[in-house]
């Protein structure tokens, strides 16, 4: 047992003696939060949008003003003559227009009816769309507003809701994506790398002729990296509830036990990476790109998975990630306990057992 | 009649058809430098590979320690010190977190760690150097510490395997020093080496050629045997008939 902590003792130097790692171990998860957080949001907040009042009446000034009030808009009413309004958009100083004709409050209090058009950017066709509901949504708001009459003798009202995120933060669906994606490199590459370090230095013939019985030189090998995935799990966690606002709503206990789960996943991932190649380079190309990409892709939480044609929905199934992160959204965003997502469970156990089974029996023929 | 810390009989390792040593015997006795010689592919590596527990023979007989090599490779590993050709210290270790390290992974008591590692550190001259990274030293004082550590535990044998590569003739004089030093205190060291010059300062040499041993016997023996000058011609008119070479 001494001699386990011994080793142990010896792994956690060279992790924090290495700067490298550190830096991808702790840097990488910050970094992706705040990119994924703020950077590559969806969301669409604060378009600027210029207005040319042709009208100048009550009601457009009413609506501008009702406009203003959303927080979706940050309204321009320089004078842009309309003609000009086409170069403004060539240029790229404006990205959406909205344009109140001549008499616009006159057709609308004396003709019951009147016309305004709302110029988007469709090369940037999210946003557009975006740009169309928002104001559509406000000026029927409007509408319903100015015209206190008999209402109409049948009216169907859509109240729609976000389950699970009534506020509609974006943050949401990627900290679950982000948990899987860190975790991931973390484990399998720094894993990896350490494992075959000791080959390629040489040191793990020195390992190999102690009485240090070589299937601890795996385990010990592996308990660092569990510890600091397991800080660096809860490092993200912290950076979500706090930086980003996102609750956990389901079991703390249940997360954690799930996501050390995960980890051992990874961790056996690595060995298993770490004891077919032996080179620093194979092995961390291995882990980046074998494990990187099709984490990114096929984990679900930047591509929708129920839109890949078929194939690729299949090949999502042997991503460890994948079902991780069914099991963080589920846990986390949703609340639910253990009985919904056994399944998942059951799948990365089983993903664990293979891939332990071969980094153990790599391992014991390197020997004799 | 002194006690036999190695004994081969007949000892034999086959790769398909490859036969990597072919039918090695001999014997090494208590305190004694052993020399083991042969060109790149001659078998050498892979024979320590089988005395130190690493390998198990295809045939043959051999004991380490009095302990057999198929059976109680982890009783082996528990006498014997290694260093290897490649350099086997940890370098973002310092000097005394190396010699815990390894003093730990062979089970010294803590207390006796502390208490020996100062000595050694005092004897190397590192004092100064002892909170230092073991990056940072010279090769020829990486080596010296990497024999240090080998022999830390005491072991009954110590394997050396190409020990000075890339060392300066003065480092390698102190370095035979501090290998007839742990003889004197009856380690038995058995090394591997390319230098003809260090094979003089073995007791007896063993010169293998083609997974065979074609000479045994003490350096002065081998010289008026095959009427040479020196033991670079004794290895040179042996290993000019090799028809294997490289690793």
């Amino acid at each position: 047992m001494k001699q386990f902590l011994v080793f142990i003792r010896k792994e956690f130097f060279h992790v924090f003696r290495d700067r490298r790692t550190l830096l991808i171990m702790f840097g990488l998860p910050v970094a992706q939060i705040v990119l994924f957080g703020f950077a590559l949001t969806s969301e669409v907040k604060d378009i600027t949008l210029t207005v040319i009042d042709q009208s100048g009446d009550v009601n457009t000034q009413q609506l501008i003003r009702k406009i203003k009030s959303s927080s979706y808009f940050i309204v321009n009413e320089t004078s842009v003559d309309y003609n000009e309004i086409e170069d403004a958009f060539k240029k790229g100083t404006a990205k959406s227009a909205l344009i109140f004709p001549p008499n616009f409050g006159n057709d609308l209090q004396h003709g019951g009816k009147a016309q305004l058009q709302l110029l988007t950017d469709g090369s940037d066709p999210n946003t557009a769309k975006t740009v169309i509901n928002y104001i559509t949504a406000i000026t029927t708001a409007y509408q319903q507003q100015i015209s206190p009459g008999p209402r109409l003798p049948y009216t169907i009202v859509t109240e729609s809701r976000m389950l699970y995120n009534e506020e509609g933060n974006g943050s949401l669906n990627f900290i679950p994506g982000v948990m899987a994606l860190v975790l991931m490199i973390v484990c399998t590459a720094l894993t990896s790398v350490s494992v075959v370090r000791e080959k390629e230095l040489g040191t793990m013939e020195i390992l190999l002729v102690s009485p240090f019985k070589p299937l601890l030189v795996l385990i010990a090998k592996a308990i660092p990296y569990l510890i600091l995935s397991l800080a660096n799990f809860i490092l993200i966690l912290v950076l979500a509830v706090f930086v980003l606002d996102v609750g956990i709503k389901g079991s703390i206990v249940l997360l954690f036990l799930e996501s050390m789960l995960f980890i051992i996943t990874c961790l056996s991932l690595g060995l298993m990476i770490s004891n077919t190649t032996n080179s620093q380079q194979t092995a961390l190309l291995l882990s980046m790109m074998g494990m990187m990409i099709p984490t990114m892709i096929f984990t679900g939480f930047m591509f929708p998975l129920e839109n890949m044609p078929k194939p690729f929905q299949i090949i999502s199934n042997v991503i460890p990630s994948r079902w991780y992160f069914l099991i963080v959204k589920s846990v986390m965003l949703k609340g639910l306990g253990f009985s919904y997502i056994w399944k998942e469970t059951l799948v990365l156990l089983g993903m664990t057992t293979v891939a332990l089974t071969i980094a153990l029996k790599n391992f014991k023929t390197r020997l004799s | 009649m002194e006690e036999k810390v190695i004994v081969c009989k007949d000892l034999t390792k086959r790769f398909g058809d490859f036969y990597a040593v072919n039918k090695i015997s001999f014997e090494v006795n208590k305190g004694e430098i052993f020399g083991f010689l042969g060109a790149n592919g001659a078998g050498k590596t892979t024979a320590m590979r089988i005395l130190c527990g690493l390998s198990y023979p295809t045939s043959g007989e051999a004991t380490v320690a009095g302990f057999n090599v198929y059976k109680q490779t982890e009783a082996i590993k528990k006498n014997i010190g290694y260093m290897s050709q490649k350099f086997s210290l940890y370098e973002n270790l310092t000097v005394l977190e190396n010699i815990e390290f390894f003093g730990g992974v062979y089970g010294v008591p803590s207390a006796e760690i502390r208490k020996r590692s100062d000595n050694l550190v005092q004897k190397l001259g590192l004092t100064a150097e002892a909170k230092k990274l073991v990056g940072s030293l010279p090769l020829g004082w990486k080596q010296k510490l990497a024999f240090s550590v080998a022999i830390f535990h005491q072991p009954r044998i110590v394997f050396l395997d190409e020990p000075t590569g890339g060392v300066d003739p003065v480092t390698r004089r102190q370095f035979w020093d501090m290998i007839y030093e742990a003889a004197a205190t009856g380690i038995t060291i058995f090394v591997t080496t390319h230098y003809m010059d260090e094979a003089e300062y073995c007791n007896r040499v063993t010169i293998m050629v083609d997974g065979k041993v074609e000479a045994l016997d003490s350096p002065a023996n081998l010289k008026a045997q095959f009427k040479a000058n020196n033991m670079d011609e004794v290895f040179y008119q042996l290993a000019r008939g090799a028809k294997r070479s490289g690793d």
